[in-house]
């Protein structure tokens, strides 16, 4: 059923027609608006069978997700930025005990400085916590993953975080093809657990494991993400086979026939590549793009393959590992161990700042002509940078360094062009 | 709890043999087909009180919930002494998480059951002092003021007891632990601060708070099988002996928890809706040396001489703990 939709509010409708039974919220900029349409469903009688609970912290809410999944309900939460760090501890446990719970992820840069505008700084994160993640492209994306996290996420038990730019795509109003609570009913089993605290049945979760044991409960861990692998495509062409709409799967592929400069990147950047990717092709420039979904578990092996005829990849990551510079290149240059093409490294869109086509353009210009340093800060001010590091060479207390940065822009608040 | 018309046949204590009382009355404890919710085998030390404790409460709430019970555990030394897999101490529906979320957990659990239709199940959150006054105070008030149907037991000891006896938010003024060594003028933990959680559930005014000792066992049965039956969020504090963490005799457990209270340091009330309802009143009070002297973690006090400044100061929590509780009369002021 097609609808103009905010991000957001599509989210929430379509996580209401997996019929879960434990919601927990906790408000934090940008994943506010999905838990206040549930939570409205709940109270309304919409979402009938679900208990709703407003709980005093991130790190709350996922406990509480953790609880309500240990007692065999479906459970879910949503959070971003600060809030997914908050909640880190409870992240690691709900994968380590395999607990299915699904989480959207508003994506938001992390402080300091403190920032609410988008970037993949928390989901990354986490990225090594055992949980699955999948990145959306567009709103219909996002909405369409949550009926198959909650399938992925029981089947294999195993926690699914769906991440989607936040403002970008939770804020942004789209024409929404939404499902219907009957093929949703149909499509998405009743949720049975693999472990229950049942007084019926009593058993023991969450002791102790000592060396003896820990390494293979680990690798299990591993494994159910291997086992994605296989999953993830299946589960996206039976969705297509129900909903009739493509959605979801490992990585997306655009252009890449005879492509020898391929673009990669995770989220909605991919639509902004993809209308690069299409000026550049009618300019005779033969460039292609991956926007890749399953970010864990990652595909090695997809990724290997759609690279197969690139002479040079160029990953942009809305993310930092700093000291180094990529996450996202780092797990692509190891899809890449047998052949060696060149790859970029290029930090984009940190914090909000918006990636532009005439950017994307500059730098696939300058990929092409191999002229990119290893790793690239997109559209990153070096003049407002180096003001700032001779100021520090040359006083002691030179203060706090965004606000000098501030001053030097002569700008008074963040604006978004 | 509730007063009894009984004849005492023992002298020189106030405990009510079990044979003396009517079949109904008499202990989950002496009953053969008690639930033994932590089962022999586990490795708590000898004379834990923790451990005591635990089987008293679970036990208890396992009768009353007629064995709709779910467990869960924060970190310590309870989750650690019944569980390394693949053993397990627990003959009931049990589950462990973290350190700090436990009552977040345990609210989790509520609100599945609730969605499942199953309210029949009860559940129950344990932790220890660190697990409830400190790292999970935040996840505890949170259940307190949702008012989410949890019932709460602190096992307190007085400190981190799993990790080597350091300090707790309710570790008590002079007591020596590994993070306030016995060095120094003034050896020990200082005076005027820490916490009662009792008090601070209380200002939440749930439904039931009550306060318990190992040392007293019809009553800590009676308040927690008062306190499963009742509708959402429950708080019961049992205070546990730990002779490792305070330098006492294994087998002086139940009576360096039985000085606790009728020293007055550890006051037993019952609390509803935020008003104390009833408390257990001290036909004989102990000064608090007979409390403290049982307690290597209290020796500083006593040696090379009697610290007269500090040990008054302890007598004066005691007085006023009897006058807030209204422990000699009833009558609090």
């Amino acid at each position: 059923m097609w609808k103009q939709i905010e991000g957001s509010r599509a989210v929430a409708e379509t996580v209401a027609m997996c019929r879960p039974q434990v919601i927990c919220a906790y408000p934090i900029t940008p994943q506010t608006h999905i838990v206040e349409a549930l939570g409205e469903m709940v109270k309304s009688g919409a979402l009938a069978g679900c208990e709703f609970l407003n709980v005093e912290s991130e790190f709350g809410a996922l406990s509480v997700a953790i609880g309500a999944s240990a007692a065999g309900a479906r459970a879910y939460t949503a959070t971003a930025s600060q809030g997914l760090l908050f909640m880190a501890e409870a992240v690691y446990n709900a994968a380590g005990l395999g607990l299915p719970i699904v989480m959207t992820i508003g994506n938001r840069a992390i402080g300091a400085p403190i920032n609410i505008w988008n970037d993949h700084s928390d989901s990354m994160s986490m990225r090594d916590s055992g949980w699955i993640q999948l990145y959306a492209e567009t709103n219909q994306e996002a909405a369409d993953l949550h009926i198959q996290a909650f399938r992925l996420a029981e089947e294999l038990s195993c926690p699914v975080m769906v991440c989607m730019d936040g403002f970008i795509l939770t804020h942004a109003y789209d024409r929404i093809d939404l499902p219907l609570q009957h093929q949703v009913d149909a499509w998405l089993p009743p949720f049975e657990p693999r472990q229950v605290l049942d007084p019926a049945a009593p058993v023991s979760i969450g002791a102790m494991v000592g060396p003896e044991a820990f390494s293979e409960v680990r690798y299990l861990e591993h494994h159910k993400q291997l086992r994605a692998l296989e999953r993830i495509p299946e589960i996206s062409a039976e969705f297509y086979a129900t909903f009739g709409r493509e959605s979801g799967g490992l990585l997306r592929p655009y252009r890449l026939d005879g492509a020898d400069t391929v673009v990669v990147a995770l989220g909605s950047v991919n639509g902004t590549i993809q209308e690069a990717v299409d000026e550049l092709r009618a300019e005779g420039v033969a460039i292609g793009s991956i926007s890749i979904c399953s970010f864990r578990p990652f595909p090695l092996e997809a990724v290997s393959r759609a690279l197969s005829q690139a002479k040079r990849v160029v990953v942009i990551e809305k993310s930092l590992a700093v000291g180094l510079g990529g996450m996202l290149a780092t797990d692509v240059q190891m899809a890449l161990s047998t052949r060696r093409p060149r790859v970029y490294t290029v930090i984009a869109g940190l914090g909000g700042r918006a990636i532009t086509k005439a950017s994307l353009l500059k730098l696939f210009h300058q990929a092409k002509a191999d002229a990119l340093e290893s790793v690239t800060f997109l559209d990153l001010n070096w003049d407002i940078v180096n003001r700032q590091l001779k100021r520090e060479l040359a006083t002691r207390r030179s203060g706090p360094a965004a606000e000098s940065i501030l001053k030097d822009l002569g700008t008074l608040s963040s604006k978004i062009v | 709890m509730p007063f009894h018309q009984i004849k005492f046949y023992q002298t020189g204590t106030f405990t009510i043999g079990n044979r003396l009382l009517e079949a109904s009355d008499r202990s989950v404890q002496s009953d053969v087909h008690r639930s033994n919710a932590l089962n022999s085998g586990h490795r708590a030390c000898q004379g834990c009180g923790e451990a005591l404790g635990a089987r008293y409460a679970v036990d208890a709430a396992i009768r009353a919930a007629q064995g709709n019970l779910v467990a869960v555990n924060a970190t310590g030394c309870l989750e650690v002494f019944s569980t390394p897999y693949p053993e397990t101490s627990w003959q009931v529906a049990w589950m462990h998480s973290l350190f700090g979320n436990t009552a977040a957990v345990a609210s989790g659990v509520a609100a599945a059951m609730k969605a499942q239709g199953r309210p029949q199940v009860r559940v129950i959150a344990q932790g220890g002092d660190g697990g409830t006054a400190d790292i999970g105070l935040g996840c505890l008030s949170g259940m307190f003021e949702r008012n989410d149907d949890v019932l709460y037991i602190c096992y307190d000891n007085e400190a981190y007891m799993n990790t080597g006896v350091q300090r707790s938010g309710t570790t008590p003024a002079a007591a020596r632990t590994a993070t306030t060594p016995s060095v120094g003028p003034k050896p020990g933990n200082v005076f005027g601060q820490g916490k009662s959680v009792p008090l601070i559930a209380m200002a939440h005014q749930i439904p039931y708070v009550a306060t318990a000792s190992v040392a007293n066992l019809h009553d800590l049965e009676y308040k927690v099988e008062k306190a499963v039956p009742m509708h959402g969020a429950r708080y019961i504090h049992i205070h546990v002996p730990c002779p490792l963490g305070w330098g006492s005799e294994p087998h002086d457990t139940i009576k360096v928890a039985r000085m606790a209270v009728e020293s007055a340091l550890f006051p037993l009330f019952e609390a509803e809706y935020g008003e104390v309802s009833d408390r257990t009143i001290l036909r004989k009070r102990h000064p608090v040396d007979d409390y403290l002297k049982l307690q290597k973690r209290f020796a500083h006090l006593f040696r090379p001489q009697r610290d007269e400044e500090r040990i008054a100061a302890i007598q004066a929590i005691a007085d006023r703990n009897v006058r807030r509780f209204g422990l000699e009369n009833g009558a609090a002021s």
